[in-house]
């Protein structure tokens, strides 16, 4: 267990980085972790996924896939990759408070 | 710890199911992660990308004791198609994408598909008989050339 600091607020992660505490997220929190990430700003695009991850997570207790976020969700994939590059899902999933994806597709 | 892996080149030399989707698995999986990812289809590792044969590739029921099938009974007509029908299925329950489709995912994802220029010519075959994500025919040396840097995995 480890803790992140965050602007104003300290939230529980594992050692991974990721969020354990789903009830400390919001939206400033989501936005800090975006910087980390090397995300500037997140925009009405990027909330569009990060609320799909956390709706499907919500129904189906794993991250989906990036072929889910393109059939279910209509994410398209290069955009995908244009909004969170150098690793999308892990990187949305993060924003999204989150656990790791595990999935290998 | 060791630096990250920043770069792979994988060869996919098999044409078979179970010959081509480790090859598109860890390029999409390098992808995921952030690691730059070409993949260069040589032989009969081809067919993966060739126009007609991509949608008809099916598991090796003769010569492949990890199925469990006898090899005379994997020769009956039908096996290898009912085999391949039942590891899609599978496949698709798990979100593992067909071979059309993956090739697709894998260049939206900003993956490099090329064609190895020996087998190419071998098996007469012309650019355009490869799907459209295939971005160019290389020869092996090209192939060393853009993989500086990368670890090379064959597959």
């Amino acid at each position: 267990m480890a803790e992140l600091k965050l602007g104003k607020y300290t939230v529980e992660t594992g050692e991974d980085g990721y969020m354990t505490n789903p009830d400390q997220w919001n939206k400033e929190i989501a936005e800090e972790i975006a910087k980390q990430e090397n995300i500037k700003e997140l925009t009405p695009d990027h909330w569009n996924v990060i609320e799909f991850l956390q709706k499907d997570y919500k129904e189906k207790g794993s991250i989906p896939t990036i072929r889910r976020l393109k059939k279910v969700g209509g994410i398209d994939t290069k955009e995908l990759y244009k909004l969170f590059p150098e690793g999308p899902v892990k990187k949305a999933a993060r924003i999204a408070g989150l656990p790791k994806p595990k999935s290998c597709v | 710890m060791a630096d990250k892996i920043k770069k792979v080149s994988i060869v996919c030399s098999k044409g078979s199911l179970e010959g081509i989707y480790p090859a598109l698995i860890m390029a999409n999986g390098a992808r995921m992660e952030g690691i730059e990812a070409s993949v260069f289809f040589t032989f009969f590792g081809l067919d993966a990308i060739t126009k007609k044969k991509m949608k008809k590739i099916k598991v090796a029921t003769v010569g492949n004791p990890a199925m469990g099938i006898p090899t005379l009974i994997g020769a009956l007509p039908g096996m290898s198609l009912m085999a391949t029908k039942m590891m899609m299925k599978k496949m698709d329950e798990l979100d593992i994408p067909s071979i059309p489709e993956f090739i697709e995912l894998l260049s939206d994802a900003g993956a490099k598909l090329y064609a190895c220029k020996a087998s190419v010519d071998m098996f007469g075959l012309k650019e355009s008989d490869f799907c459209d994500q295939v971005d160019s025919v290389l020869t092996v040396g090209e192939f060393y050339e853009l993989s500086s840097g990368a670890e090379i995995i064959f597959t």
